[in-house]
């Protein structure tokens, strides 16, 4: 047992300040010295410990000391094998987990909701996607988790497929069954890797769906700077302890890692990791409590006020949606006639209040320990008041956020494949080189390789006029799109 | 022996009391609460260090706060305050017997226990039948009312700290929704002096205007609050208090120390600063 009380990267960081180190090395601001603008703005604490890496303070590419301390203090926390400390974003850690399972031509099971940085990391490694569709709720028309069967099935069916990826949860809150879906995938000698980018807090809460590593998958992508509270940017990458079998070793990721990870690792970054590790192992049980009742109790207050229907554990069914996250506040705005970015807007520009995302018929607030219970009366009461001023019929409003893919050609066959710019109502029955989607949330409604109907021309064109902000194209007015030759 | 209670008013301006004694000091929930006993003001309240009363000079507030809407609408029978813990302007509401039903909620039922212990001067008629006290946040228990209140009065603290949400359009927008037809909303405005109150304000206005045709600030002169300059705002969805026939407020037989029915209307006469303040408030 390790001191959970112990935070290295951030002891050796205030030993470095109290040491009054004269720099001559980079960064040049120079503990801030050199640029007093930014000094003013980020404070003085925090520009004399944005420093580079040094022997007192280890190297995060070829960490020995007291970095490693740290990746073995939260590698212990999480009941993982090993953690890398990233600062490349959760994109990274994707990224990293694909890459360490699946070489170019190789089959991964995936579900076709991923974040793009999952279907980044097919165009990187050249792997190739097999789509398991989720589940889709009929009334709130979001994607689900996975059904067993339906992973099954793609397991049967490419038996050759090294690793089988799984969200969880989705940025909606809502798990597969994780445990399943990992001994069916071990039993056919598949590695199992968890994009856990919204369930930091499952490692830590109680009553609350269960994290990769208890479930026994092989690794863990972890964003510790959402339910973590580190600084954005931060995140894990978890190690599970029967992963060598799969050719996971702690050595072969770092060396996978390093290939597209900065050599100049922040500290702020690494010590925010350290210092939210340590508050999270010794106090996470009650840090997470408040967060699950603070949502509860905005639950059940926007449920009061008709209308609105914020959804949680009563949508579990055992199969695609397994267990839910009940620190997520999800809400369905479509019954007051509002689409959930148009709630989203009036929020901020109305309201002055940013919530997470806004999609096509929900809205996400995200929920934390950080939440003071005057800003949740806030949040509820203004969706009381956006109901009473500007809530409408809601004949003719679109009822999905998901479409199956037509897949056609792999992710990186597409990307680097002969392209040309076509304007994009024109494109229906052309095959994609591009991501399109809204962001947030950031699931591709198109990916590179997949056909582009006419069904999906009209999500975009109504995401669109509602306020979604698009991204993925090259063309940055989404107007044009890249198709293949 | 020299003690002083000080409150910074901006970062360059102070103003300080000399104390004879504390007489009273916590922790509470939600803030810090504290009484003094001062040679010039008597007891006076603070909350989280910032002044809330003085017993010298509280009549101002509390009687503005409430005659200039209760003279604008005598048929006023249902009001609802929000804050108002140390009971001053429940006070002044219950010198009215055309008044049948006061709701006042308070977040922190430690104010309302202090000020019946140590500042009876305004707590005095918290236990008028009338009164029903809830301990709550003004927030949650305004979104829950629609067309019940006659009046409105917000009597909160400043719009950092616990009365924050008091400052809002989702605030404004549930009180709209709250009020009768004829309903008032009248709030603790804030000060156009010093920038920083001046900004809160302004958002103030700006955000109330949203909801209500009828909307006017009145102004009045607290000693002991930052610059002594001090406003409340007159909302309504149709009373306007210049338009009304305030006269026979004076056969009500009430007797105040600073609101008279020429002030009703004098008050509502601003210095052209604020004046412009207010048109530029978005």
């Amino acid at each position: 047992m390790l001191d959970q009380h112990r935070a290295p990267v951030y002891e050796a960081l205030l030993k470095y300040r109290d040491a009054r180190v004269v720099p001559f090395d980079v960064p040049g601001h120079k503990h801030g010295k050199g640029n007093p603008e930014l000094t003013e703005f980020l404070g003085k604490a925090c520009l004399s410990v944005d420093v580079n890496s040094m022997k007192p303070l280890d190297n995060l590419c070829h960490p020995t000391s007291v970095i490693k301390e740290a990746e073995e203090l939260a590698a212990e926390a999480f009941g993982a094998a090993y953690c890398f400390f990233m600062v490349g974003g959760t994109t990274s850690s994707v990224q990293s987990m694909v890459l360490s399972v699946c070489k170019a031509g190789e089959k991964i099971i995936m579900p076709r909701n991923v974040h793009r940085s999952a279907i980044n990391a097919l165009i990187l490694s050249g792997a190739i996607p097999v789509y398991v569709n989720p589940g889709v709720n009929e009334r709130l028309g979001i994607p689900l988790g996975m059904s067993v069967k339906d992973v099954e099935k793609a397991i049967l069916e490419n038996p050759d497929a090294k690793a089988v990826f799984v969200n969880n949860p989705t940025y909606y809150g809502i798990c597969s069954d994780l445990r399943k879906i990992t001994k069916l995938a071990h039993d056919h000698g598949m590695a199992v890797i968890v994009d856990e980018a919204h369930g930091t807090h499952f490692y830590f809460g109680e009553n609350l769906p269960v994290s990769a590593m208890e479930a026994g998958a092989d690794m863990a992508a972890v964003s510790m700077h959402k339910s973590g509270g580190s600084l954005t940017q931060s995140s894990f990458l978890l190690i599970g302890s029967n992963a060598e079998k799969f050719g996971v070793t702690e050595g072969r990721v770092r060396a996978v890692i390093n290939l597209t990870q900065t050599t100049s690792g922040s500290y702020l970054l690494m010590s925010s990791l350290d210092i939210s590790r340590r508050s999270l192992a010794v106090d996470g049980k009650k840090i997470i409590e408040k967060a699950v009742n603070n949502a509860a109790y905005a639950r059940e207050e926007i449920s009061k006020i008709g209308g609105y229907y914020a959804f949680a554990d009563e949508l579990i069914n055992g199969d695609d949606i397994y267990d839910f996250d009940r620190t997520k506040l999800s809400v369905h705005t479509r019954d007051i006639g509002l689409a959930g970015i148009e709630v989203y807007d009036y929020l901020r520009d109305n309201y002055d209040i940013q919530i997470e995302f806004g999609d096509i018929g929900n809205i996400l607030a995200y929920i934390s320990a950080g939440d003071m219970w005057k800003d949740i009366e806030r949040l509820v009461s203004a969706l009381a008041e956006i109901k009473r001023r500007f809530s409408r019929d809601k004949t003719g409003m679109l009822d999905h956020e998901y479409i199956n893919p037509q897949v056609e050609l792999s992710p990186q066959a597409a990307f680097y494949g002969n392209q040309h710019s076509i304007p994009i109502e024109k494109s229906a029955g052309k095959i994609s080189g591009e991501f399109v989607m809204c962001y947030p949330p950031g699931i591709p409604i198109l990916a590179p390789g997949e056909k582009i109907t006419p069904e999906i021309l009209d999500y975009i064109k109504y995401s669109k006029e509602r306020g979604c902000m698009m991204t993925g194209t090259e063309d940055m007015a989404i107007e044009n799109i890249k198709v293949i030759d | 022996m020299e003690l002083w209670f000080s409150e910074p008013h901006t970062k360059n301006v102070k103003m300080s009391i000399r104390v004879d004694k504390q007489l009273h000091t916590e922790q509470s929930e939600y803030q810090r609460i504290d009484v003094f006993e001062s040679p010039e003001f008597g007891r006076f309240l603070t909350l989280d260090g910032l002044m809330m009363l003085t017993e010298k000079d509280e009549f101002i507030y509390h009687e503005m706060i409430t005659h200039v809407a209760m003279a604008s609408n005598p048929q006023i029978k249902n009001v609802l305050v929000i804050g108002a813990g140390d009971g001053g302007t429940v006070r002044e509401l219950t010198r009215y017997g055309t008044i049948e039903n006061i709701d006042m909620v308070e977040i922190d039922e430690r104010v309302v226990e202090v000020c019946r212990e140590f500042l009876p001067q305004t707590a005095c008629r918290l236990d008028d039948p009338r009164v029903h006290i809830f301990y709550d946040d003004g927030l949650r228990f305004v979104r829950r009312k629609e067309n019940c209140y006659d009046l409105i009065i917000v009597d909160s603290t400043d719009p950092f700290g616990p009365g924050e949400g008091l400052f809002t359009s989702e605030f404004y927008g549930n009180c709209f929704n709250a009020l009768t037809g004829n309903g008032i909303l009248v709030n603790q405005h804030e000060s156009p002096y010093y920038p920083d109150d001046a900004k809160a304000m302004q958002r103030a206005h700006k955000r109330i205007r949203e909801f209500f045709d009828v909307c006017r600030v009145y102004q009045v002169h607290i000693p002991t609050y930052p610059s002594g300059h001090w406003l409340f705002g007159f909302a309504s969805k149709t009373v306007d208090p210049l338009a009304a026939d305030v006269d026979n407020w004076n056969t009500l037989g009430i007797e105040t120390r600073y609101y008279n029915t020429e002030l009703h209307k004098g008050c509502f006469a601003i210095p052209n600063y604020v004046k412009e303040l207010l048109k530029n408030a978005d």
